[in-house]
């Protein structure tokens, strides 16, 4: 098991919400600021030189906070995504994080646990062989990441819908959160949660979930983008109070369908 | 002659001509950054005309000026359909009219002497214009929700076709706004009546 501070293990939502915060504060924030608006063409189209920063950015937050309700409105939960036969898997698979191959986490096994808390009846941490002892079914869906470029991959593990149900988790709250061993955070909406094709991989290709992919386990979802997707899952939690997410904190659109 | 007469271009197209000028602006610049960030071709677009600065704010930008680029759009054509001007300004309209028109063009003998008729060229260019922001909208709509509306889907070649067809609907569209720019600038008079309807 990766050391990490005991907060990442025990998510509280008043924590998860001075994160987010706190991460608005940052200077990369502001660099983003500055980055959307150094084009000479904004103020070519708007006929304007000064163009106030904040409030631009906010205009266009509120739109990604409409666009998230337009997409929930969208979503229907019954609706599979396309799959395919084997031979069309993409091989190799792309290996894909917010940092390079060399900085991939390495999860122990045996000491692996997963957190599981807020809303649920049952709070036991998951060990390894616990999850794969659940029933399995697998899935070749297309991988289609915000950046535009889709993959193929054939993904193994156990239905999220029935994992929510087996931990007695609340499925009239709002959010489903996820904290990752490489400091990767998300989170989703409580419908795509119980789509019959979110599921909490173990495998990938037949083979245990490699360290690239996301070992010991990631959620998988064919209905949402590649960032939604989050890999080397150790804690998930089951919440009312929006929990954010890394890139979603950033400006990435919230819901991030597909 | 009163003002009614004089009028090339009713309020409600003028209106809905600059916003839409306004959506595709911010829809190109926008989605070249998009683009850049896993290019379907060996070549990026430069970064000074992009729009968003990064990925996540040029999605901000796109799927902002997505709904202008739409509700205008459909105002355009139900206006259009609605008061009948699509049939009255765009038809008939023949190839061979197109074929005639483009080689008088070329010889400089078109007139230009009553704007409120387009000639066969413009009327093509103009319905090719409507037609293409049409597949771009359907195109755009597979890549943003490509699960959730199947039949568009598959019509347009899955998620990869339909990134292929929102790219080259793109080029599509740059090209006849070239177009469009180089004739307004030969004929500055059509801007003023775009600009002031007569």
């Amino acid at each position: 098991m990766i050391k990490k501070p005991s907060r990442l293990l025990k998510i509280d939502g008043d924590a998860v919400v001075k994160e987010a915060l706190r991460r608005i504060e940052q200077p990369s924030r502001r660099l983003f600021l500055r980055r959307s608006l150094s084009l000479g063409g904004l103020s070519l189209l708007t006929g304007c030189t000064i163009v106030d920063d904040e409030s631009v950015e906010n205009a266009l937050m509120k739109v990604s906070r409409f666009n998230d309700k337009v997409q929930g409105w969208l979503f229907d939960p019954k609706q599979l995504a396309p799959t395919y036969p084997e031979s069309m898997i993409t091989r190799p698979f792309p290996f894909n994080a917010y940092y390079g191959e060399d900085k991939i986490p390495r999860v122990d096994a045996d000491s692996y646990r997963l957190d599981v808390s807020g809303l649920v009846a049952d709070r036991h941490a998951w060990t390894l062989a616990e999850l794969q002892a659940l029933p399995q079914s697998d899935q070749v869906t297309r991988h289609i990441c915000v950046e535009g470029w889709s993959a193929i991959g054939k993904w193994g593990g156990v239905t999220f819908s029935s994992f929510l149900a087996r931990v007695g988790a609340d499925t009239s709250a709002k959010y489903v959160g996820f904290k990752c061993a490489d400091d990767y955070y998300t989170s989703i909406d409580m419908p795509t949660a119980l789509h019959p094709q979110t599921q909490l991989t173990l495998t990938y290709d037949g083979q245990t979930l490699p360290p690239r992919y996301g070992f010991p386990m990631k959620l998988r979802m064919p209905t949402k983008l590649g960032y939604k997707n989050p890999k080397y899952i150790q804690a998930i939690f089951v919440t009312n109070t929006y929990p954010g997410g890394y890139w979603e904190d950033q400006g990435y659109n919230w819901f991030g369908g597909s | 002659m009163t003002a009614a007469t004089l009028t090339i271009h009713p309020v409600w197209l003028r209106a809905t001509h600059w916003l839409n000028a306004l959506a595709v602006v911010i829809m190109t610049m926008s989605g070249w950054r998009i683009y850049n960030a896993s290019p379907l071709f060996d070549f990026k677009f430069a970064k000074e005309i992009t729009l968003g600065g990064w990925l996540g704010g040029a999605i901000q930008w796109h799927f902002a000026a997505m709904w202008l680029l739409a509700a205008n759009g459909l105002v355009y054509l139900l206006c259009n359909v609605g008061t009948g001007r699509i049939v009255r300004k765009f038809f008939p309209l023949s190839p061979r009219a197109i074929i005639a028109d483009l080689l008088a063009a070329f010889r400089g003998q078109l007139s230009h002497a009553d704007l409120r008729q387009y000639n066969a060229v413009q009327r093509a260019a103009y319905l090719f214009a409507i037609v293409d922001a049409v597949l771009l909208v359907l195109s755009g709509l597979v890549l943003w929700k490509s699960v959730q509306f199947p039949l568009l889907r598959e019509l347009l070649g899955g998620y990869e076709g339909a990134r292929l067809v929102h790219f080259f609907a793109m080029a599509a569209m740059v090209a006849f706004v070239m177009v469009h720019l180089a004739m307004t600038a030969m004929v500055p008079r059509t801007l003023l009546a775009m600009i002031r309807g007569r």
